[in-house]
């Protein structure tokens, strides 16, 4: 009994993410406004060629910035994982 | 702990076009796939494969933890003082303020395919180096931290 309810939630949660994404119109986003901005007036404002670039650190600099924060704050919390607990050995990090 | 003679030639070979691409990545960055993550991820991935080849402390002789702390703190303060810089020249944080400008990376670009051009893009590639260098050394830091809880690191 326990594995066929398993098996009918299984399926109502496939149906729940296939159906809405089969029946997408790919290639057709709702809203382009902002993207036909960006590929009209990304090369001549910034002169990068490369649109992906252009975006990432010109028009959404905020956004690298707190990308870059987050790679700071992922290898503070990586070397107090990773520190000496006993103080015998060699104290290597200060 | 240090592999076998083989091992350790190819890793020297290796380890020069390794770094040469992530610095073709990163350079390239304002014109064709790729910037500053990727290229510092790949250059931190040469890092990781002296550590595999030759043992972390071989590494650590040469370069030590603060060569990396360092290019890290480096890129983030370039990354930041030129957004600042456009502050002080009247415009927004952020803006591009080298573009279309003649100076260096200032060549002005038209729109529509071209063949490309590195001396465009303003503050793109600055900020794309600076990520770079920040990225390289922050991966390779967390790879040798990481290290350094293994029997083999301590």
């Amino acid at each position: 009994m326990k594995q066929y309810i398993k098996a009918a939630v299984l399926l109502v949660l496939l149906a729940a993410f296939l159906v809405p994404t089969l029946s997408l119109d790919f290639g057709n986003p709702a809203e382009t406004s902002l993207d036909d901005y960006f590929i009209r007036y990304g090369q001549e404002q910034t002169g990068g060629n490369n649109i992906v670039a252009d975006v990432l650190m010109d028009f959404r600099g905020f956004d690298t910035l707190g990308e870059a924060t987050v790679l700071l704050t992922a290898v503070l919390a990586v070397g107090l994982v990773f520190r000496r607990l006993h103080k015998e050995e060699e104290y290597e990090y200060e | 702990m240090s592999m076998s003679k083989i091992v350790r030639a190819a890793a020297d070979i290796i380890f020069v076009f390794i770094l040469t691409f992530g610095f073709y990545i990163v350079a390239h960055g304002h014109l064709t796939p790729g910037g500053g993550f990727q290229g510092g991820a790949v250059i931190a991935t040469g890092f990781v494969l002296l550590i595999a080849a030759y043992g972390s402390r071989a590494l650590l002789d040469r370069f030590g933890k603060e060569w990396f702390r360092s290019s890290e703190a480096l890129g983030l303060l370039v990354f930041i003082g030129t957004a600042f810089v456009a502050l002080f020249l009247g415009a927004t944080f952020f803006a591009n303020w080298l573009a279309n400008g003649g100076l260096i990376f200032g060549e002005a670009v038209a729109f529509g395919p071209n063949p490309g051009d590195l001396n465009t893009g303003g503050v793109i590639p600055i900020m794309n180096i600076a990520v770079g260098i920040e990225v390289l050394g922050a991966l390779s830091l967390i790879v040798l931290y990481m290290l350094s809880g293994t029997e083999e690191g301590a």
